[in-house]
């Protein structure tokens, strides 16, 4: 094969996956589209939101709760372990609360959520494509948007801020128990410095984030799992796509997310 | 009536649908023969605008199907039952909440009324006591008798069946056909019945059209479908492998 033909087949691939990427923003895009038309013009059915939020919410709860319970322990270890000779351990609490807060809790939670409820989404709904269950529900005059995606994005978008604000309080108690246990703050200089360092803004950014993340995960669940081709070789890579793109997505938008917050909006206070 | 003329779908590579011309008329039985890959369950799918036609007209009592959004053909669908290939229920929901699904998204009915409506047409179907059993428990044949059941709960004007023999043992396959039969004559509905089973062809249709090439290129009655010269007909009828059909 000549050089010549080897840049063009190469060409032409990276100018078909950039196209395919394209017209994935644009189906993500229009997909949206019909999400916002059905959510605020004839409003999701309360039933199915309801039961969204119990199975994404209540569901995923003790998982982050464990996950939230070692972030926080091993958040005590690392600043003590940091500070040393630099900065008094008074502050341990202070830390482990605003990085808590602002960073790891809603960051941490989206990603174990994101896995979770992404891949239980998608594979779902990839099911019920592939077994022609949407087609059947289209068949009866049903709209498979209104009925299946608006309620998952809408109770994935409520409900990650409220696994979140749990995951803050359980990861501050995991970091106050090691502090206490094993690197030798008191109680009290472990609360006083949860006190002196709290800011309402720095709690509020974080729930903003995790607002944010759940619109993403929940959308991007429903959009792999109504695309989904195929058999079962198609729901798997359905899920697994929707878990990527979840993650990645999570962690662009924190870092868009956190120059908005902290460099316009909250810059002078 | 359904009038479809010129519908073309290409899928892919694939002209899947090149010009399609049919006619059903109201009250008949059309069943849609031909091989398996040939476009009929993707010819059903365009009747209920599930897929979007390339080309070509789709007539509903008059009304052109072809072109409307997604809320006027929810409308449209209403007139319609289908039951799927593979049955197709939502495995989430019981029995009884698969057939009354249509009833609580559509009509304002008591949940007594909804129950009565769901029992009277699985006991049409054969099916009495399993209101509270899951899809996944149920086998084959009665996954079939739980679509049907779904697809007339709503008393619809036309029927499509998609295969529905396809995969069942005959007994189960001649039970099935029995209740298509019973469906005409108790509700008189206009039905379309894709398949690739002469046994249930010649069973429930009152007129067969075979499907090949993207095209109807047979379309008459049981009899002349018996005695008829149609080379890609016969080359079907007699399950032979020479003939214009090629074997895909």
């Amino acid at each position: 094969m000549s050089y010549a033909s080897v840049w063009r087949s190469g060409a032409g691939y990276l100018v078909d996956r950039l196209a395919g990427a394209i017209a994935q923003i644009g189906r993500v895009t229009l997909m949206y589209g019909d999400m916002i038309r059905y959510t605020f013009l004839r409003g999701p059915a309360l039933r199915l939101v309801v039961e969204q939020m119990n199975t994404i919410g209540v569901g995923s709860l003790g998982l982050v709760l464990v996950v939230s319970l070692f972030t926080g322990a091993v958040a005590a270890v690392q600043a003590a372990y940091q500070f040393s000779t630099v900065v008094p351990l008074k502050y341990i609490g202070s830390v482990i609360l605003r990085s808590t807060i602002i960073e790891l809790g809603p960051v941490l939670t989206a990603l174990v959520v994101g896995g979770r409820v992404g891949a239980s989404i998608a594979a779902e709904l990839g099911t019920m494509k592939v077994t022609e269950q949407i087609d059947a529900m289209r068949a009866i005059g049903i709209n498979p948007i209104r009925y299946l995606v608006v309620p998952r994005v809408v109770a994935a978008t409520i409900m990650l801020p409220v696994i979140t604000i749990f995951s803050n309080a359980i990861s501050v108690f995991g970091g106050y128990v090691v502090a206490v246990t094993s690197i030798g703050v008191s109680t009290a200089t472990y609360v006083n410095g949860l006190k002196d360092f709290f800011y309402m803004k720095d709690l509020l950014s974080g729930l903003l984030k995790a607002f944010v993340f759940g619109n993403i995960i929940g959308t991007m669940g429903c959009y792999f799992g109504m695309a989904t081709e195929g058999g079962a070789e198609g729901v798997g890579t359905a899920t697994t796509r929707a878990v990527v793109s979840s993650c990645v997505l999570v962690l662009v938008s924190d870092y868009l997310l956190a120059s908005v917050l902290f460099r316009i909006i909250f810059r002078d206070q | 009536m359904i009038k479809i003329a010129g519908l073309r779908k290409k899928l892919g590579a694939k002209q899947v649908l090149d010009g399609v011309d049919l006619e059903i008329r109201t009250g008949e039985t059309v069943v849609v023969l031909g091989p398996s890959g040939t476009g009929k369950s993707v010819l059903l799918k365009h009747i209920l605008g599930l897929m979007p036609a390339d080309e070509g007209s789709i007539q509903v009592d008059g009304e052109e199907i072809v072109g409307l959004g997604e809320t006027a053909l929810n409308q449209i669908r209403r007139r319609f039952g289908m039951l799927f290939q593979g049955a197709a229920l939502f495995d989430s929901m019981t029995i009884a909440e698969n057939v009354a699904f249509a009833l609580r998204e559509h009509m304002k009915l008591s949940e007594d009324e909804i129950l009565q409506r769901v029992r009277e047409r699985l006991e049409w179907v054969g099916l009495k006591d399993l209101e509270d059993a899951k899809p996944s428990s149920l086998s084959g044949g009665m996954r079939k008798r739980v679509g049907l059941a779904r697809a007339i709960v709503m008393d619809p004007q036309f029927i499509l069946y998609d295969e529905p023999t396809t995969g069942l043992d005959p007994i189960t396959a001649d039970v099935i056909d029995e209740l298509i039969r019973a469906m005409q004559k108790r509700l008189g509905v206009t039905s379309i019945v894709v398949t690739h089973d002469l046994h249930c062809a010649f069973k429930i249709g009152d007129r067969m059209a075979m499907l090949y090439g993207g095209k109807v290129v047979f379309c008459g009655t049981p009899e002349e479908t018996k005695t008829t010269r149609n080379p890609y007909m016969r080359q079907f009828m007699d399950g032979s492998s020479v003939g214009p059909i090629q074997p895909v």
